[in-house]
């Protein structure tokens, strides 16, 4: 398959399955068969040139403001309240990389497993949503993300998560997020993750000498919708390599589990050994 | 019976005058303790309302890179365990009958109600959209797969539970003799559920840290940690009842007569004893933690220097410090002991939440003159809160101990 093909069924194909889907937000049944698989986007940096396009079309799509251009230079430029998806320029042992960022939109986010209120939220097609009725702004999750996407509004009273979207409202018409439509060089690409994971692999397969021969996000943290190809490391570009594929919600389920079992064992062992002391009667109180 | 009641109702008083004078201060206004206090509570205050009308970067260095300050990582993580005391001293004494402990339950269980519910207002404090705090209560949304959930709610169902605990001396304070048989009734139900509640709770504060892996450092950072702030939160909760307790002896000293006063003496020694058998275990866990995670290269950091001193400076040494004074049967020794214990457990709170959290930014967060003015006041107002009972209610000495139907 070509580029140009790729691009146009990454267009199409997943989105016929996602806009059954995100108009609900509706329970299960409703209209349109159930997604399959997980919508996600793959980031080329060997096809960015530092246009900044996706940032323009992020801030316009979310009602931000226009992005702060002003200082651009090497160094990474992080994600804020107002730009959800900085471009950065890195110095790596390839050359100059440019490079976009945002929420990566883990299979098993720690952000969604952190919150106790499920103000962020799995959705069953792929992005990672933040429910402003739901939040009560702990900033847990920016604890747990282990990519630090999650910002927070410190300067307003009634402060928001800020973060990548992935434009639930586009997708809802059948269009890819803002950023990949703006993107000149189709250095970002939107479809099924699988497709968009066979795509990656077949890109680095046939070109080993323009990618470093690693899809990230393939299995870091168990997985994520976002993936990054690139020329360099992905340690170069910003991306932590030392996170592991398992899913962050991994390392809090075994507490999880054991806490009913505590909850009704323990209730039961005290009040026998209180039976067993045989002081029951003249214990008053405290 | 009810003869002993040293306070309560008289018959004939009207319940509002009743409140109404006891809601007026008893003794003088002018000691040096509300001189210092009263202006901190006020400053904090201040910086209160600020916050609530700019937003929280009004008031703290919170940023992107390290949300959590000392709003969390010292009022609530750290505070949580000292008030660790009344779940360990009321099963003691109600479960395991060791009734020798029954002198300072109320004032253990005081103590550790009000922690909660002032640390509970701090908490809300630092939550950007505190009104949401309702969601995972009345099931708007219930995130079970987050150990805040969990830790929430234990939370809140042990405040209640602790509430319960102490209702008793509500009850004879307010000179309701009927209700009080009833509120005494449920204290072993209080206790066997509170227990269970502390247990989950104290665990899940550091389960909650489990999630950001990769971002603490190795040293403080292992899947033992919901276990290790347990063990923890036993001997914090001992420390605080020492220090709380000797100077509560000493500053109400009139709601204590001269025989409890001399029990107290053999009482804190059973505390401190406990307090060192936690810390066996602890010191123990620490060391298989490291060898077993292979950290122990990271000892030769300056972090590990760090780390040395918070284990080796403030656990080890303070349990040796405890059973010497334990053998020499030395109040000032294990008072001692139990404040050195005291800042090794603010130290691990606060190196887990705060310190050892992204050891590796090149900026790192410290806390605004606001965090820490709202801090103290919070402390401060929970001690008022603490005084205006203990003189009213029977709390400490004869009053809270022989009470009996």
């Amino acid at each position: 398959m070509d580029r140009r093909g790729f691009l146009k069924l990454a267009a199409l194909t997943p989105i016929a399955v996602v806009a059954g889907e995100a108009s609900a937000s509706k329970p299960e049944s409703a209209s349109g068969p159930p997604p399959t698989e997980f919508v996600g986007m793959l980031i080329d940096t060997t096809r960015c040139i530092g246009c900044h396009a996706c940032e323009v079309a992020c801030a316009e799509e979310n009602g931000l403001p226009y992005p702060d251009l002003s200082r651009l230079g090497p160094g990474e430029r992080q994600a804020t309240t107002t730009e959800y998806t900085p471009v950065s320029l890195f110095e790596t042992s390839k050359g100059r990389v440019y490079a976009k960022r945002a929420c990566m939109h883990c299979n098993q986010p720690a952000c969604a497993s952190a919150c106790l209120c499920k103000a962020l939220e799995k959705t069953k097609y792929g992005p990672v949503v933040w429910h402003e009725d739901r939040c009560m702004g702990c900033r847990y999750c920016m604890i747990a993300c282990p990519f630090d996407v999650p910002k927070f509004e410190y300067d307003k009273p009634i402060p928001k998560i800020a973060k990548c979207t992935f434009c639930p409202e586009r997708l809802k018409e059948g269009r890819p997020p803002a950023c990949v439509e703006a993107c000149p060089q189709g250095a970002v690409a939107f479809g099924s993750r699988r497709q968009l994971l066979d795509e990656a692999r077949r890109r680095v397969a046939e070109s080993p000498d323009r990618y470093e021969p690693v899809v990230y996000g393939d299995h870091d943290v168990g997985g994520t919708c976002v993936m990054v190809i690139s020329s360099a490391r992905p340690d170069e570009i910003g991306l932590r390599t030392d996170l592991g594929t398992r899913p962050f919600p991994e390392y809090t389920r075994e507490f999880l589990y054991a806490v009913p079992i505590v909850d009704i064992i323990l209730p039961v062992l005290l009040f026998g050994f209180s039976r067993a002391m045989a002081h029951g009667n003249d214990g008053g109180d405290p | 019976m009810s003869a002993k009641v040293a306070t309560g109702r008289g018959p004939g008083q009207s319940a509002l005058s009743f409140l109404l004078g006891e809601l007026k201060p008893k003794g003088k206004l002018l000691t040096p303790f509300n001189v210092i206090t009263a202006p901190i509570i006020l400053a904090g205050i201040a910086f209160i309302i600020v916050r609530f009308a700019k937003g929280l970067g009004a008031v703290t260095n919170l940023s992107q890179e390290f949300p959590w300050g000392i709003w969390i990582g010292f009022d609530v993580v750290t505070g949580v365990a000292f008030a660790g005391g009344a779940y360990v001293i009321t099963v003691a004494v109600y479960v395991f009958g060791i009734k020798r402990f029954h002198p300072i339950a109320r004032a253990t269980v005081l103590s550790g109600f009000l922690a909660y519910a002032f640390y509970t207002g701090a908490l809300m404090l630092d939550l950007g959209r505190p009104w949401n705090i309702v969601n995972p209560i009345i099931g708007n949304e219930f995130g079970v797969n987050s150990v805040m959930f969990l830790v929430a709610w234990h939370f809140m169902l042990y405040l209640m539970a602790e509430f319960v605990e102490f209702s008793p001396a509500i009850t004879e304070w307010l000179g309701l003799k009927k209700v009080r048989r009833i509120a005494s009734g449920l204290t072993l139900g209080a206790v066997i559920l509170g227990f269970t509640l502390s247990f989950l709770h104290q665990s899940g504060l550091g389960a909650l840290f489990l999630l950001a892996k990769g971002k603490i450092h190795p040293l403080w950072y292992s899947e033992f940690l919901p276990v290790q702030f347990l063990v923890s939160s036993v001997f914090a909760g001992m420390s605080m009842m020492i220090v709380e307790g000797s100077i509560s002896h000493r500053v109400f000293k009139h709601r204590v007569d001269a025989e409890h006063g001399a029990a107290h003496r053999d009482i804190l020694f059973g505390v401190a004893k406990i307090a060192v058998g936690a810390m066996f275990a602890y010191l123990g866990m620490q060391g298989i933690v490291v060898i077993h995670g292979a950290h122990a290269g990271d000892l030769a950091t300056g972090w590990g220097a760090w780390w040395l001193l918070e284990v080796v400076g403030f656990v080890a040494v303070p349990m040796l410090v405890f059973a010497a004074g334990i053998r020499r049967r030395s109040v000032p020794t294990i008072v001692t002991a139990s404040v050195l214990t005291g800042l090794g457990i603010i130290l691990n709170r606060l190196n887990v939440s705060v310190i050892a959290f992204k050891w590796y930014e090149p900026h790192h967060y410290v806390p605004a003159i606001g965090e820490y003015v709202v801090t103290a006041a919070v402390i401060c107002a929970e001690i008022w809160a603490f005084r205006w009972i203990v003189l009213r209610m029977p709390v400490l000495g004869r009053d809270a101990g022989e009470v009996r139907e």
